[in-house]
């Protein structure tokens, strides 16, 4: 992604927000800059007040709390109808009464415009979501797919500054879905805009953004890049939200200005290139993926760490198998994944076997 | 919906439709009878009732009073039923529920009840009665069903609709004509159909308020004393359920479309009849 190209200009101000609907706090002190032109996206389960926050932007409720600003100016006292913003709503909102190209021309009307510029730039919006010569058909005859195009096409004549988009994809089907994921991207980058995503599929998520704000009950958890997030989240509650995570208990044994010694739980010491969060004798947890632990099939096989185990569970995925392992002498379990690559043998259930691991793959991460 | 129901049900239902409407078919028969008296057998095919009707010219009377009665409730009900089914729809405030089942009792009081009310109050109130005190009556009766019709209009209307609308830049008032009018539009013509019907038929209410302005009904009922005018009252009565009828048929239809517009197929299906 042309990251270089991005001004670190933030579009969008977020200043400590918050909104109450009666005794429920759906936000809850959200503070974010959002910069021109990245694609942004809000990630969170359902209920943890995404929604609530894009119509915060978009117009259609005002916090309780706080401020939102937009290119530098004070959202407060400023309508939907006059912010530089355009929304793509989650059920599309297409005017049922209208055609398609009547629909993508709506919010042409309003700047009286001569009708041949009207046609020029509906046909050039139909054109850039792939709906060319659709503009005569009746609104209600749409699949999915293309209700969803005509609603983008709606918002992108606006020219807006900013594309909010609240869970474009989660009515369309699996494949439907997934070439959508790589069109809207393109697309962001054909059109330059900022797009801000709502959704709550962390892979979405991860395969679009520039940036991903993690929300849980209201508050933003962590804000980092797609790898930043898997690589590095920071508690337990994103960590297993994004991916898969093993987590297991550690004891601070050492801690100095360089480095932190650890005593991981069945794993044994290891001592990691970190500056000291923790103390000495602080008990805390590690998390480590299950890519980055390793099968060894052969005797021979050497990595930097190597426990013994036991299989309890199989799962096979075609191109991956899951192994869910026991580790020795302990009722600690850890999920291992490996890529099914040629002649690599498939593990059954009470095999016993060896697994690798490398320090640099432990995340250390905070209690929720 | 695929079972057939047993046999039972369906003789009952057979005898139940021939018991309703029975009666309604005599009106056709004996209004093209030549033959002053109500009795069968008939005696031949005539339009001379019709033509009788033509030359009365206390029925034009009645025609006219009926017609603006009809015409004004129609208005009247369906206008305090757009204000209160945009409420009930898009607000919320304490009470609603309450205020809005308050509104709708009139649909179950018996309409003896609210005449002889209502003449108690007019009178009181020193109103002489006229064509406008059963306006009034017809409104109170009429508007329940205004609102019943225009609620499922508005409430079939996805929200998300007028929000795109203000998104694109359009202010309240430009939505309400762009989005809101264009797709409850059905429902009000749906709701003015039968207020107007309604009106048109209304028998109770209008003989308490009337006065001097005589309601079609009300000139029926003064006619049934004279035998010799029945057949004429019979082709008035064929013609009213033909219009009744063509109306209910009309506010259906557009009932159901807009339901349909508003991108909800299968509740389209339910009838509030
Ligand atoms: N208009 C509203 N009135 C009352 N509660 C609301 C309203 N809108 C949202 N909420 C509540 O706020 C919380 C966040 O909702 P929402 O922003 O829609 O979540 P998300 O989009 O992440 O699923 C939920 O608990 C929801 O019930
Ligand atoms: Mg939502």
């Amino acid at each position: 992604m042309a990251r270089d190209q991005k001004t670190e200009e933030p579009i969008i101000v977020i200043n400590d927000i918050e909104k109450h609907f009666g005794s429920v706090t759906a936000l809850d002190g959200i503070s974010l800059e959002i910069r021109a032109g990245e694609f942004f996206s809000l990630l969170g389960p359902s209920g943890c007040g995404k929604t609530t926050l894009l119509r915060m932007i978009s117009g259609f409720d005002n916090p309780s709390v706080g401020t939102v600003f937009i290119g530098g100016t004070d959202m407060t006292d400023v309508p939907p109808n006059e912010r530089p913003t355009n929304m793509v709503f989650q059920s599309y909102a297409i005017f049922p009464h209208l055609n398609v190209a009547e629909n993508v021309g709506y919010g042409l009307k309003k700047q009286k415009l001569p009708k041949e510029e009207v046609d020029l730039r509906v046909n050039e919006a139909l054109a850039l979501v792939d709906l060319e010569g659709y503009g005569q058909r009746e609104s209600h005859a749409l699949s999915g797919g293309q209700r969803q195009r005509v609603a983008l096409a709606r918002a992108l004549i606006m020219k807006p500054q900013v594309l909010l988009l609240d869970e474009p994809l989660s009515a369309l089907d699996k494949k439907l879905r997934d070439a959508m994921q790589s069109e809207l991207c393109k697309l962001q980058r054909t059109v330059g805009i900022t797009f801000v995503l709502v959704t709550h599929d962390q892979e979405e998520a991860l395969i679009m953004s520039d940036r991903i704000a993690v929300m849980f009950d209201g508050k933003i958890a962590q804000l980092d890049s797609p790898e930043g997030l898997y690589r590095r989240p920071t508690s337990q509650r994103v960590a297993s939200f994004i991916g898969v995570m093993n987590f297991i208990p550690a004891t601070v044994t050492a801690s100095t200005a360089q480095t932190l010694s650890l005593d991981i739980d069945a794993l044994g010491k290891i001592e990691l290139p970190q500056s000291a969060a923790h103390r000495t004798g602080d008990k805390i947890t590690i998390g480590i993926r299950p890519e980055m632990l390793t099968v060894l099939y052969d005797k021979t096989d050497k990595a930097d760490h190597v426990f013994n185990a036991i299989i309890e569970d199989t799962a096979y995925y075609g191109d991956m198998t899951y192994y869910d392992v026991r580790l020795e002498n302990s009722d600690i379990t850890a999920t291992v994944s490996m890529r099914n690559t040629a002649g690599r043998p498939i593990l059954d259930q009470g095999d016993a076997t060896r697994v690798g691991w490398g320090a640099e793959s432990i995340t250390i991460l905070a209690e929720d | 919906m695929s079972a057939k129901p047993p046999r039972s049900l369906f003789t009952y239902a057979v005898i139940y439709l021939i018991f309703l409407y029975a009666p309604v078919l005599l009106l056709p028969l004996f209004a093209f009878n030549d033959s002053a008296i109500i009795a069968l057998p008939l005696s031949g095919f005539t339009f001379h009732w019709f033509g009788l009707l033509w030359e009365t010219k206390a029925l034009h009377e009645a025609l006219y009073n009926s017609l603006l009665i009809a015409v004004v409730t129609a208005i009247g009900s369906t206008t305090l039923g757009i204000f209160a089914a945009r409420a009930a729809a898009r607000y919320e405030f304490p009470g609603k529920r309450g205020i809005v089942g308050f509104i709708m009792v009139p649909l179950v009081l018996p309409e003896i009840i609210v005449g002889v009310a209502l003449i108690v109050v007019l009178i009181q109130l020193g109103l002489s009665l006229s064509a406008w005190t059963v306006i009034i009556g017809h409104v109170l009766i009429c508007t329940p069903f205004a609102i019943a019709i225009l609620q499922s209009a508005f409430n079939n209307m996805d929200r998300s609709l007028e929000e795109a609308s203000m998104d694109l830049g359009e202010n309240k008032i430009g939505t309400f004509f762009r989005v809101i009018l264009p797709l409850v539009t059905p429902g009000i013509i749906s709701s003015l159909l039968i207020s107007f019907t309604i009106s048109l038929d209304e028998f109770i209410i209008a003989f308490f308020l009337t006065g001097t302005d005589a309601t079609l009904p009300v000139y029926i009922w003064s006619q049934l004393r004279f035998p010799a005018r029945l057949p004429a009252i019979m082709a008035l009565g064929f013609l009213m359920v033909l219009l009744s009828f063509i109306l209910l048929l009309a506010a259906e239809y557009f009932r159901r479309r807009a339901n349909r517009i508003a991108g909800n197929p299968q509740s389209s299906d339910e009838s509030i009849f």
